[in-house]
């Protein structure tokens, strides 16, 4: 079910403004893939390039290829609408649909697909909550609004909604950003669960949590001052964060500068 | 500022000591007014000198403070012209917040004062009477006038012109909000409210001379194809002049379409754009993700802006008073001619009105005020529940 | 790359030719199914045009790209009609105006009054109007301003959430939609009645000043909210008094969206008919005194929109009038001084955002 990426020659503008520059790399199937680099250095712009979300901000486009198992997903046959379904986003604020109950929020990207019946939409959403670690906490009150949950079950509501469409990806928008310790923690365990089916891919700001649960990190950085965002290095998270092959990510890791 | 101590006052002549203060921070105002944050530092410098131009005889007291205060003789004096200044602007600025409410109590109040002569006058029911012959034809004769047709009329047009703008109006602002190209956004938006600087006896003109004439083929559809509606049944043998309410009707459609627009587009600019990316990360399409996320959310505030355009329609005078043939029936015919509404009726009447006549037709203003005011206040009410959620 | 793949990500599109193409057909097949009928008519022409071409294009989505596309664009076809019905009566009203009122906009019109000519013959011109029209709106404002935008500091500097201020926020909100007519009827119930004073330009203004009070308050209070917190901070921090930093600080801050939202009530202000044929009154003669001459006689200035009106009477419903040229002549003037507020206030608006 999960499938690889491959991102040759990539860059990201916003109107004119170059943000990321040449990105080239590879995402495993089956793995947590980070990326991390001091803000401003074109992590969240570069993820949200992998689902055909950055276009969806006025003047924003991209050149060069990324392959999703071989088929770029920026060949002009390809619709953006399946592309976000392959590719499902989890974003750095959790964001369940305010007016809809914790039910309709987890089924609202099946519904989509046409008319389900019932019995099955019940499935999806038990598996779906299961799969995000939420179901007995909410099975209760299905019914209520998802925005009365708290932060982490909120955000844990946005996973259950992204992976009930079972997408081939996972993109996470430093998906522990806006949550308490115990909440992180809960979306790390996850993640490592969710794993074994997914193809992850996690910005994030937190090193520990980047050296916690992936598998392979990237490291992003400005080229310069007023210049555009670069993929500096990427390899074996353990390696990344034992000994890095650039003097860059080692400063970074150190906590020498960002 | 600083409350210092009263000996400064007795001993110090009051106007040295206030006027280098006021020059100072009127400079000091002027200079930040100019621009932001960077001038706070010049302008806190020169402050500073304010303490030596204090009379040499300054008391030992109140030791002059080495901290920024701006005014550091100053003493009471200062800070009595300060509170002083302080109170009558206080003064000023919170009548002038009474006297708005001021004014809508005296609307009520006048309107009431001024109809009571009429209304013990009048010799029919005020409410179901349809006639309008407030002043006796002869010394001593009835008198009589009511507002069931023009309260009938003023609903039908103001209501047709609600259908037909509200979905145009959700349309509009939806085009200009996600569809049209964001550079070109504005200028959308501009364009449509240059419909609302158009005047209201322009849109009379308009109506009467270019849009009358050319819906005769309109009424003849509807009448064939849906004159079974009793509605759009059109009962004369004559070609349709449209002088009617359904072209009013339209007229004030078009009238509160940039009003409802604007405020539409007002509620969808503060749909969460997390909400937006969430739909559309999930694959859904543009459509979708309105339905999903911008719909839900903006639907009590696009009720209030409809609202809001029906309280505008109610009381539109000059388009519907040109287009209108008047007649005071309650016929539910909108394609045929005739009908009055409360204000075409007021700008009909006023100049042949006489002593009751007038009485009467501020009666009548009284109702189209309550009216408006009772759709407005709904209105706002929805509106601010949803902008506090 | 194999087929399973195509389809996941891939659906059948249409082409991007397609939309505009069908647009063409759509057009090409209405004209001709018209002139083969032998009725034309422009409206049935657009209309049934845009149907067509909705219906061809959902149909052609519905059976390339399936239900939801198709869905999609009908969404949008619909989306985008909504917005071109809005500039159908903008542009005719445009039209339609010009046309008609360029046959008398000339230097005779913009610089005569009506003094000593026939209502309904020929010559005369709108001079009195356009003046009466300013010398009210100019009373207005005077009236108007200095009230609204002393009302937008109390409900910005002074209200403060108080329950006076939420009032009076809300009848400011209540008080935009006053019909005009109600405001005429009640400077007509207070001011003539129960004061006893005659129709004049003054009666005409304070009407006026209930539709232009809230426009000012809103569009100043807006402004006010906008000057940042550490302005006014900074400056108290300078010992200077609040009452100071409102007057020299936060106003002029604010100067440029306030004078924009004047220029806003002013163009309100200027369109209005029906409370100035209520108090004021119209007349043949250029009259520069907006208060009446004694408590008996009324003393009538014309402004443009009750110009039009009376013009309008005057002509009887016929179109071939001089009466009738110079009502839309009279309207074209007032709409391209409203639209020149209008365009003033948005560049004042753009000018004053750049600043800042």
């Amino acid at each position: 079910m999960a499938k690889s990426i491959d991102i040759s020659g990539l860059d990201v503008y916003y109107g004119d403004f170059l943000a990321v520059s040449d990105v080239s790399m590879t995402v495993e199937p089956r793995s947590v893939t980070a990326f991390i680099g001091p803000s401003g250095c074109g992590k969240s712009t570069l993820l949200r390039t992998l689902n055909r979300m950055h276009e969806v901000t006025p003047g924003a486009r991209v050149e060069g290829k990324v392959l999703l198992d071989g088929e770029d997903i920026y060949h002009s046959a390809v619709d953006p609408v399946n592309v976000r379904r392959t590719i499902g986003m989890v974003f750095q604020r959790p964001n369940p649909f305010p007016t809809m109950s914790i039910y309709d929020n987890v089924v609202a990207g099946l519904k989509l697909q046409g008319r389900q019946p019932r019995k099955k939409l019940d499935e999806v959403v038990e598996k779906s909550l299961r799969g995000a670690n939420l179901w007995n906490e909410v099975k209760d009150r299905l019914a209520k609004p998802g925005a009365g949950l708290s932060g982490g079950q909120q955000q844990r509501l946005c996973i259950a909604r992204a992976i009930a469409v079972e997408p081939q990806v996972l993109l996470m928008d430093e998906p522990c950003s806006a949550l308490d310790p115990i909440s992180t923690l809960a979306i790390e365990d996850l993640i490592q669960e969710l794993k074994e089916k997914y193809t992850i891919v996690i910005v994030t700001h937190n090193m520990q949590q980047a050296a916690r649960v992936s598998e392979q990190t990237a490291f992003f950085n400005l080229a310069g001052v007023g210049k555009p965002g670069q993929l500096v290095e990427m390899d074996d998270t353990q390696k990344i964060f034992t000994n890095p092959g650039d003097k860059r990510t080692e400063d970074y890791i150190t906590g020498r500068f960002g | 500022m600083a409350e210092l101590p009263e000996s400064t006052a007795t001993e110090e002549p009051i106007g040295i000591h206030v006027v280098p203060g006021r020059v100072d921070s009127r400079a000091v105002a002027a200079d930040i007014a100019g621009s932001d944050g960077a001038a706070v530092d010049g302008a806190a410098t020169r402050t500073r000198p304010a303490p030596a131009v204090a009379p040499p005889g300054a008391p030992p007291g109140p030791p002059p403070e080495p901290g920024p205060s701006p005014e550091p003789g100053g003493g009471i004096a200062g800070a009595r012209s300060t509170r002083r200044g302080d109170a009558v602007f206080r003064g000023l600025s919170t009548s002038a917040g009474l006297t708005v409410l001021g004014i809508m109590a005296a609307i009520a109040a006048f309107l009431i004062y001024q109809s009571i002569p009429a209304l013990r006058a009048n010799d029919a029911n005020f409410f179901t009477t349809r006639d309008w012959f407030p002043d006796p034809s002869t010394a001593g004769g009835p008198s009589v006038f009511g507002i069931a047709a023009l309260l009938f009329h003023t609903v039908v047009t103001s209501v047709i012109a609600m259908v037909l703008a509200v979905p145009v109006a959700v349309g509009i602002a939806l085009f200009i909000t996600y569809y049209a190209p964001r550079r070109l956004a504005a200028a959308l938006g501009y364009i449509v409210d240059l419909l609302a600087a158009v005047p209201s006896i322009v849109f009379g003109l308009w109506g009467l001379f270019f849009l009358a004439p050319n819906l005769t083929g309109v009424a003849e559809l509807l009448d064939r194809w849906l004159g079974w509606t009793v509605v759009f049944d059109y009962r004369p043998d004559s070609i349709p002049t449209n002088k009617s309410d359904f072209t009013a009707g339209l007229v004030l459609a078009i009238m509160i379409l940039p009003i409802v627009s604007a405020l539409a587009r007002e509620v969808f600019r503060q749909v969460p754009n997390a909400n937006v990316e969430g739909a559309l990360a999930l694959g859904a399409t543009r459509w979708e993700m309105i339905r999903m996320s911008v719909l839900p959310f903006g639907k009590a505030g696009v009720v209030s802006a409809a609202i809001l355009g029906l309280g505008r329609a109610l009381g539109e005078t000059l388009a519907v008073t040109l287009i209108l043939s008047s007649a005071y029936n309650l016929s539910f015919h909108v394609l045929e001619d005739g009908g009055i509404t409360f204000a075409s009726n007021i700008a009909l009447k006023y100049n042949e009105a006489g002593g009751v006549g007038t009485g009467a037709l501020i009666a009548s203003g009284m109702v189209l005020f309550v009216l408006t005011l009772a759709v407005n206040s709904t209105s706002q009410y929805l509106l601010r529940r949803q902008l506090k959620d | 790359m194999t087929t399973t793949m195509s389809s996941t990500l891939r659906g059948q599109r249409l082409p991007r030719w397609a939309v505009p193409a069908i647009g063409v057909a759509a057009l090409v097949v209405t004209a001709a199914l018209l002139a083969g009928l032998g009725t034309w008519s422009t409206a049935a022409f657009v209309v049934l045009a845009g149907v067509l071409f909705a219906v061809a294009v959902t149909g052609a989505s519905f059976a390339l790209e399936g239900a939801r596309q198709a869905r999609d664009r009908l969404a949008t076809t619909a989306v985008s009609t909504a917005f071109l019905l809005a500039m159908a009566p903008l542009v005719s009203i445009a039209i339609f105006t010009v046309s008609r009122g360029i046959n008398r906009l000339d230097g005779d019109f913009l610089t005569r009054s009506m003094f000593l000519i026939s209502p309904s013959g020929p010559g005369g011109g709108a001079y009195h109007a356009i003046m009466g029209s300013l010398l009210i709106t100019a009373i207005t404002a005077v009236l108007a301003v200095p009230l609204g935008i002393l009302t937008a500091v109390y409900l910005v500097e002074y209200g403060e959430g108080r329950r006076l201020a939420r009032a009076v926020s809300f009848f400011v909100d209540v008080m935009t939609g006053v019909p005009s007519i109600v405001a005429g009827l009640f400077i007509y119930a207070f001011w003539i009645m129960a004061l006893g004073f005659q129709q004049s330009g003054l009666a005409g203004a304070l009407s006026l000043v209930i539709l232009m009070l809230p426009v000012v308050v809103r569009a100043t209070e807006e402004m006010l909210k906008l000057v940042p917190q550490e302005l006014r901070e900074a400056s108290y921090a300078l010992g200077i008094p609040k009452w100071r930093t409102i007057a020299k600080v936060v106003l002029p801050t604010a100067l440029g969206g306030i004078v924009t939202g004047v220029m806003l009530g002013v163009a309100r202000a200027m369109g209005e008919t029906a409370p100035l044929l209520l108090l004021v009154g119209t007349q043949v003669r250029i009259n520069f005194n907006p208060f009446g001459f004694s408590d008996t006689e009324a003393n009538p200035i014309s402004t443009l929109p009750t110009y039009i009106y009376s013009q309008l009477t005057s002509a009887t419903g016929n179109t071939d009038s001089p009466a009738f040229d110079r009502a839309w002549a009279a309207a074209l003037v007032l709409i391209i001084i409203i639209m020149l507020l209008n365009l003033l206030a948005r560049f004042v608006a753009r000018f004053s955002k750049a600043r800042g």
